[in-house]
């Protein structure tokens, strides 16, 4: 095997152990009435955290392209009460349509 | 593991399968990225089959195709993976697995897994949306891997399809029901400007860590005027038990 096979199969591992790694934190602790509350918090700041990467950034740049329209659409078909795959649909949509137009990046 | 019978398509699977579509068509651009960057289809092949976490996957094979070593690859994906501990660790205390289960569960602890899972209020959902979309994903991943390495550059940009305002409006979604009060919706813009802070400044996947550490942080230094009954204290005593079939 060539040394960036070697290479692969050490990422590989090291990704499945760090995986592992969560699962391993005991459930005493995760238990505690304190651990419940920052789990709560967590959830809703890893999700705004997801949209944020996924919105506005491109390696280490923010930066402003379709991916903000799309942003705008999805809203838009949540306060309508649009059902979860309709609100994907119509980001997708968003951004092809920006593009298409020229309106943005 | 997953609740079985009854009907299966719950909103929870149906968001889940949605989000694997729209993830999954995104292995071809890995794919073919990762033949343009120098590697062979067994080398393309074995990181999204094993590896399994698209953000380290794509760092991987930058690193490589900007003509860095290596070791510099591992060291770059390694550094995005380890965000998906803090999602093993949510996971296990809101799914509960057993022992037996732990060790596949792990592989398909993702970005979209995760945020399926912690979108829903009932754990059945919860499992139910954490499987569809871990399974969902890691078989798309893999098989859209193998096309877009196979069919090369020719049809690499997922831009030009839109899949990157999808997977935009697929996160958004999981997170606007949870927005119904004023301190959610603090706290979730709060987290955006962290992350939006912490991107310039940091490598890579670490901005979502960094938010991460500072809403534990806030969560702890608030958990005492919080009533023991969170949200989430609350699902797992009246709910625990249920959803196992």
């Amino acid at each position: 095997m060539s040394e960036l096979s070697w290479w692969i199969l050490a990422a590989c591992l090291t990704a499945y152990a760090v995986k592992l790694c969560g699962y391993f934190v005991p459930r005493k602790v995760l238990d505690s009435p304190t651990m419940s509350h920052v789990a709560a918090t967590l959830t809703i700041a890893l999700l705004a955290s997801l949209v944020t990467v996924n919105a506005v950034t491109s390696g280490q740049q923010l930066v402003i392209d379709a991916r903000i329209g799309a942003l705008g659409a999805a809203i838009i078909a949540l306060v309508f009460k649009a059902p979860y795959l309709v609100v994907v649909i119509v980001g997708a949509l968003a951004a092809v349509a920006l593009r298409a137009t020229g309106l943005a990046a | 593991m997953p609740a079985t019978q009854a009907k299966w398509l719950t909103p929870a699977t149906k968001m889940g399968l949605s989000i694997a579509i729209a993830t999954g068509l995104y292995g071809i651009s890995f794919g073919a990225l990762s033949i343009a960057a120098g590697l062979n289809l067994w080398q393309t092949v074995a990181l999204s089959a094993l590896m399994f976490t698209g953000g380290s996957q794509f760092a991987f094979i930058g690193v490589i195709s900007g003509g860095g070593a290596a070791s510099a690859a591992f060291s770059a994906a390694s550094l995005l993976g380890i965000r998906n501990a803090v999602y093993g660790m949510q996971i296990k205390q809101t799914l509960r697995p057993t022992a037996k289960w732990v060790p596949w569960m792990a592989q398909v602890t993702i970005d979209e897994s995760t945020a399926v899972s912690l979108g829903q209020s009932e754990i059945a959902e919860k499992k139910r949306g954490f499987f569809t979309a871990g399974v969902g994903v890691y078989v798309l991943w893999n098989l859209f891997t193998l096309i877009g390495a196979l069919l090369g550059e020719r049809m690499g940009d997922p831009a030009a399809w839109g899949l990157d305002g999808a997977a935009v409006a697929a996160f958004i979604g999981l997170l606007w029901p949870r927005l119904k009060a004023t301190e959610p919706v603090l706290i979730a813009l709060a987290a955006a400007v962290v992350t939006a802070i912490a991107v310039p400044l940091s490598a890579p996947g670490l901005p979502i860590l960094i938010t991460a550490a500072c809403a534990a942080l806030y969560a702890m230094s608030t958990a005492k005027r919080a009533s023991a009954a969170t949200e989430h204290g609350e699902l797992q005593s009246v709910k625990e038990g249920e959803g196992k079939p």
